[in-house]
């Protein structure tokens, strides 16, 4: 299916391009229409393991995750699925750093980060797409996107980064010069998204993409994702509501109740589990 | 008609210093949420170094550059030694401290140099040159106002053409995005901290040649004029200092040039209260109500 070499493959336990046709025959045309343009191809940082070990955070009080384990394999796309309120948000916020850990581990790329500031984590390839779109309002699209890339680039490689993500997302190049907040939500969401790969992270951490979106935004992202797994070996934990999106394009689904994992398999036995998606994920 | 050409002159060489001096005010509200109250102290602490760099080397240029590096030296100082230890709890914890630094800069600077106000030379003529029989410009203001929109555009560059404005920017508008992307943001504080200040000191190192001397107490007025200028401007908005101090410049040149000069600080308070009950947000801000 690629024309990659595949970055490691201890992760790929899994048939990639099983998984990835049944997602393309489950979106909509918009996914089958987005070829991989040049910025997904060529030489990058392959995807890191990430690996959250007993942790428990939350804001002071009664703790909002409980003793979670986690483990997401080098290259794979795990989904975080689970009902408002069961912790999605707060682990992503403590993996980045902006919350603390009350105990518990995350490892990244082998690398315990207690101690490691958020600014060093996001440098280290950890990137993080905040819930809301996080675009900065005040800046315009190509202002945001250079900002995303001027840890990792400079100067005439940025530009060319920039373009790339351009590539990526063509209703973004269209309104490179406008502010942040002029935007629609689905151009907000690609510009969120583009920030943060534009720096080749090895391990993205998104919370609810699909938040508010048409379908068909949805099914972009969505595609996006599974392109930069299978073309770039990145690592993705998607914290989603939309289950069915994500579990389309996921290897693997942790389920959260009231901070707990209460269900952790292969995407495709979660897809299949009505019990399961009944007791919690509400369809 | 001749005057009034000659008051509004003299005016926007004038409002180019509050310019200045309120774009450093808009530099630190923009990077920490906090209305330096210190900047005037600050500012005339770097003059003060200035004087002495002048006295010691005979040259006005060293002791300009030394006013810009002991005012980004405050700047470092003041935040790192003690603004960055103020809560966030309540916008007036910022305002209270920043009134402890000058009350302390003022003591130590009176209890150094005395209350007596020293003279500073200009390094160009400050009598106006006559065209056509109508004294228009001193020499000096020329240079205050060559220097001020220097500098003005040399920081519109900074802010929008490199990465470093770029962040600095990013950081001020949105810090947790922006730490989320790698940005150090505690470092961007800083460096607008510093920046401002510099700037503060310029301007404050421009004004006292044109007033009566330097003494611990002599960006006082600077400081209200400058923070009129902001009000009026925009806290979050530097083209609205530029305007707003040209404006303000002029309108104290013209009040004093004909009510007196004992009005002109009075015409400046109307027109900051006038501007807080009419539009609290700053004639070039986003309506949007100020919380500090």
């Amino acid at each position: 299916m690629s024309t990659q070499p595949q970055p490691q493959s201890q992760s790929q336990s899994e048939p990639r391009s099983r998984s990835g046709a049944e997602a393309a025959a489950q979106v909509t045309p918009a996914a089958a229409q987005l070829t991989p343009p040049a910025a997904v191809r060529g030489p990058h940082r392959a995807g890191a393991e990430l690996h959250l070990d007993g942790l428990t955070a939350g804001y002071g009080g009664a703790p909002v995750l409980r003793g979670v384990d986690v483990r997401v394999p080098a290259g794979s796309i795990v989904a975080l699925l689970g009902a408002n309120g069961a912790g999605k948000t707060t682990l992503l916020r403590t993996v980045s750093g902006l919350m603390p850990a009350a105990s518990g581990r995350i490892v990244f790329d082998g690398e315990d980060l207690a101690g490691v500031s958020v600014e060093n984590r996001a440098r280290a390839g950890l990137a993080q797409v905040p819930e809301g779109r996080s675009v900065v309002a005040e800046l315009t699209v190509d202002e945001n996107l250079r900002l995303g890339g001027l840890q990792r680039f400079r100067g005439r490689r940025l530009t060319t980064a920039v373009d790339g993500i351009y590539d990526l997302f063509e209703p973004l190049a269209r309104r490179r010069r406008a502010a942040g907040h002029q935007l629609s939500g689905g151009e907000r969401q690609m510009l969120a998204l583009g920030r943060a790969i534009i720096a080749e992270p090895r391990v993205l951490l998104l919370d609810e993409p699909s938040l508010g979106l048409a379908p068909r935004v949805v099914a972009q992202i969505m595609a996006v994702l599974r392109t930069l797994r299978d073309e770039r070996g990145l690592t993705v934990l998607l914290a989603e509501q939309n289950v069915t999106s994500a579990l389309a394009i996921a290897d693997h689904g942790v389920v959260l109740n009231l901070g707990e994992v209460v269900a952790d398999r292969p995407a495709r036995d979660l897809r299949t589990d009505s019990a399961l998606r009944h007791a919690y994920l509400g369809f | 008609m001749d005057r009034l050409l000659f008051l509004l002159a003299t005016g926007l060489a004038r409002g180019a210093i509050f310019a200045l001096f309120a774009l450093a005010l808009v530099l630190i509200w923009r990077a920490a949420r906090v209305v330096n109250f210190a900047q005037g102290a600050m500012a005339v602490v770097a003059t003060y170094v200035a004087f002495a760099v002048t006295g010691l080397t005979g040259s006005y240029w060293i002791g300009l550059a030394s006013a810009l590096v002991a005012g980004g030296l405050m700047g470092f100082i003041v935040e790192r030694g003690v603004m960055r230890f103020a809560t966030h709890a309540s916008p007036l914890s910022g305002v209270i401290i920043a009134i402890g630094v000058v009350m302390v800069l003022q003591s130590a600077l009176g209890i150094a140099f005395g209350p007596n106000a020293r003279p500073m030379e200009a390094p160009f003529p400050e009598t106006p040159i006559v065209i056509g029989g109508v004294p228009v410009l001193s020499p000096y203001d020329l240079f205050v106002l060559i220097v001020a929109i220097g500098l003005m555009g040399i920081l519109a560059l900074l802010f929008t053409r490199t990465s470093l404005g770029l962040q600095l920017r990013a950081s001020a508008f949105a810090p947790e995005v922006s730490r989320l992307l790698g940005v150090r943001v505690a470092r961007m504080v800083t460096a607008g901290w510093v920046l401002a200040s510099a700037v503060g000191a310029l301007a404050a190192l421009l004004l006292v040649p044109t007033e009566l001397g330097l003494n611990p107490h002599s960006a006082d007025m600077l400081f209200v004029s400058a923070f009129t200028v902001a009000v009026v401007g925009g806290l979050d908005s530097p083209p609205g200092a530029l305007i707003g101090g040209l404006a303000v410049g002029v309108l104290i040149s013209l009040v004093t040039g004909y009510l007196g000069a004992t009005v002109a600080p009075i015409a400046v308070l109307v027109l900051l209260v006038g501007v807080l009950l009419v539009r609290p947000g700053g004639l070039f801000a986003a309506a949007e109500a100020r919380t500090a």
